[in-house]
């Protein structure tokens, strides 16, 4: 076994010791600790589980990989993710925090007063939280299957068993604490090889500076100029100023992540597990800092891996890399199909530009960068150690949260609530169990037989949380006159403009050739990306909304007045079940 | 509840002073306003860059925290505190 593998061993099944270790002290013995961690958790604790919960897949391997093509473009993504925090800070977290239930849906059951309701909103919740755990899946079988090598099925199946445990036995406390310790995990991950890479290029070891200052190799230069010559040279679009699909579109697109993350309820109900209304503020503060700290570095990581694939593939103008000379990790990823080299010239040397005539590396994954960046940079092998045990993090902690999203709408809201209300307290926390178990069997189902619109429909998870439920949960919180006539309906003309929108450009379930429209940009409203179009759609369900309320009537007195009470931090006990 | 109700449109105010803050570092730094800005420069970062990349990140962390603690301030001003 050589070195690298021995390290990631040791890293890897050394953190999945540390989750056993936690799932077991953290064990759940009430439906209070299995759903909302009994309602002890600390502001600083939520804040680091939030960060964890929040912080996928997505955004520890995929983010800094597209910003690194997309340049400014990938503003989008940090912004958007980061924002939707200020929302949910100030707009939902307190206040449903003050009127303390155990998930999202029971919520809009309570304020709208409808049990049509209360199915949308499970509905909304299973469908955005199944398509982001297919994500999650996929994570856990490429980290395995590429760093250990190991089969991807054997990988997953390994994920699978890990996530089981700990969901399974704890519930909301055991997946909080193990959370704890999957930040911890995934931030050092990501930080360290950051470090390292800024120091080599500029000097500078923090990389949010590092990327605003002059490279290391005393030209005097600055970093993000140099970046811009050496791909606008290639015929690449300047980096600091590459705006994706223009103005409008960004802005959409921002708006539609805030709002879609501050509307996702596995990220809402990890609010309900903290004791007060004042450390629900707090812990979303909390929550954003530890979010910022991978947020703010990810684009240094983007920019700084960028010019060092840049740079190997020409290190100065005119004398590329010859393709038979080429490094160890060049090898190893093209073995997995993620990256591609051509000749096309027929002189042995690897031209990447923008013109598709005459580009050799015909195809760069992006999300090969943050998995390949320590390689590129020749960081030591417990680095790349590390990175492997953070991707996993990340992937987990993400899929437990959702789980536990998926598993307490059904035992709680369709089980509980719907069908058997007078189901006992023990009875609906094995119901959580058994519904956990099926709900781990079906990711991991999904995992090993992604559907081939798995990419297109994270769009549709935040269009869905964005134009559904966000706008339903701020007007119960905002409007007090708000009735569930209005708000049933504001919730249903959201999500069908927006899938409508998705589809007629995306295919119907994804399926191209049944897109009606195409997926051209001639075509597209203002010339708003589909993946941008959930903002419009919660424009359309507060109008809609409004509609409504203004020809059926306001909200009996006693909804009203429950309102008023949300709205006061004064009498807020735990989280409770009636 | 004649307190309760000032209470309330004292914390949309601060919630108004706080969006309009998110939106301006945000969409208009970030966004509309990010080719005047990226004229001026910030190091090595471009201005409007920054404040996409960077800026508008750091305030968010701000102003999370900043209406934490007006809003603990004016739960005792009205006495609306959890026990």
């Amino acid at each position: 076994m050589d070195e690298l593998k021995l390290y990631t061993y040791i890293a890897v099944f050394g953190s999945f010791a540390v989750y056993f270790g936690i799932a077991w002290w953290a064990r759940a013995g009430s439906t209070s600790d299995f759903y909302v961690a009994g309602g002890g958790v600390t502001p600083m604790q939520n804040g680091m589980a939030i960060g964890a919960d929040w912080m996928s897949a997505a955004s520890f391997i995929s983010m800094a990989g597209m910003i690194s093509f997309l340049g400014y473009g990938g503003s989008v993504f940090l912004m958007g993710w980061t924002g939707g925090y200020v929302l949910l800070a100030m707009l939902l977290a307190p206040y449903m925090r003050k009127h303390g239930k155990f998930t999202v849906p029971e919520f809009i059951f309570d304020r709208y007063y409808s049990k049509t309701a209360r199915v949308v909103a499970v509905i909304c919740l299973i469908i955005a939280s199944l398509t982001y755990i297919i994500g999650q899946m996929k994570g856990v079988g490429v980290a395995f299957s590429r760093f250990l090598e190991v089969d991807y099925d054997l990988g997953l199946y390994i994920g699978m068993f890990v996530v089981w445990v700990y969901a399974v036995l704890g519930g909301m406390k055991g997946i909080t604490y193990t959370q704890i310790a999957q930040y911890c995990v995934l931030i050092f991950a990501y930080t360290i090889p950051a470090v390292f890479i800024s120091l080599q290029l500029t000097g500078n070891p923090i990389p949010q500076l590092g990327l605003g200052s002059t490279l290391a190799d005393g030209s005097g230069v600055y970093l993000l100029d140099k970046l811009d010559m050496v791909v606008t040279d290639l015929g690449f679009k300047e980096y600091t100023t590459d705006n994706m699909g223009g103005t409008v579109n960004m802005f959409a697109y921002t708006m539609s992540l805030m709002i879609g993350t501050a509307g996702l309820p596995h990220v809402i109900m990890r609010f309900f597990t903290v004791p007060s209304v004042k450390a629900a503020r707090q812990s979303a503060g909390y929550a954003l800092v530890f979010i910022a700290l991978l947020y703010t570095v990810a684009p240094a990581v983007g920019a700084m891996a960028r010019l060092n694939l840049m740079n190997t593939i020409e290190p100065a103008a005119g004398q590329n890399m010859e393709y038979s000379e080429r490094p160890q990790w060049f090898k190893d990823w093209e073995k997995t199909g993620l990256l591609k080299y051509e000749e096309k010239n027929g002189d042995g040397k690897v031209q990447y530009t923008a013109d598709k005539a005459t580009n050799e590396m015909v195809k760069v994954d992006r999300d090969i960068m943050v998995l390949a960046n320590p390689a590129i940079a020749n960081l030591p092998n417990w680095v790349i150690a590390l990175v492997a045990a953070g991707g996993l993090a990340a992937a987990l902690s993400t899929a437990a949260g959702l789980l536990l999203a998926i598993s307490s709408s059904i035992s709680h809201d369709l089980m509980k609530g719907i069908l058997t209300p007078d189901m006992s307290e023990k009875n609906e926390l094995l119901a959580g169990r058994v519904v956990m178990t099926l709900s781990i069997i079906v990711a991991g189902w999904l995992g090993l037989n992604p559907p081939g619109f798995a990419a297109g429909t994270v769009a549709l998870a935040f269009g869905l949380a964005a134009s559904s439920i966000f706008p339903a949960l701020m007007m119960g919180i905002f409007s007090k006159k708000m009735s569930g006539k209005a708000a049933v309906a504001g919730m249903i003309s959201g999500i069908g403009v927006t899938m409508l929108y998705v589809f007629q450009h995306k295919g119907i379930m994804f399926y191209a050739p049944s897109s009606f429209l195409g997926d051209m940009e001639p075509n597209w409203f203002f010339g708003i990306s589909p993946n941008a179009f959930g903002s419009v759609g919660a424009l359309v369900n507060f109008a809609v909304a409004f509609t409504v309320l203004k020809s059926t009537g306001p909200a009996p007195a006693h909804i009203q007045q429950m309102v008023d009470n949300m709205r006061i931090p004064h009498g807020a006990g735990a989280a409770h079940d009636h | 509840m004649e307190g309760n109700a000032t209470y309330w449109s004292e914390n949309l105010r601060l919630i108004f002073i706080c969006l309009a803050v998110w939106f301006v570092v945000s969409f208009g730094f970030g966004l509309l306003l990010v080719e005047p800005l990226n004229a001026i420069r910030l190091g090595g970062y471009k201005l409007g860059f920054w404040f996409a990349q960077q800026g508008s990140i750091y305030t968010f962390v701000g102003l999370v925290f900043w209406y934490t603690k007006k809003m603990n301030e004016l739960d005792q001003k009205y006495d609306v505190e959890e026990s």
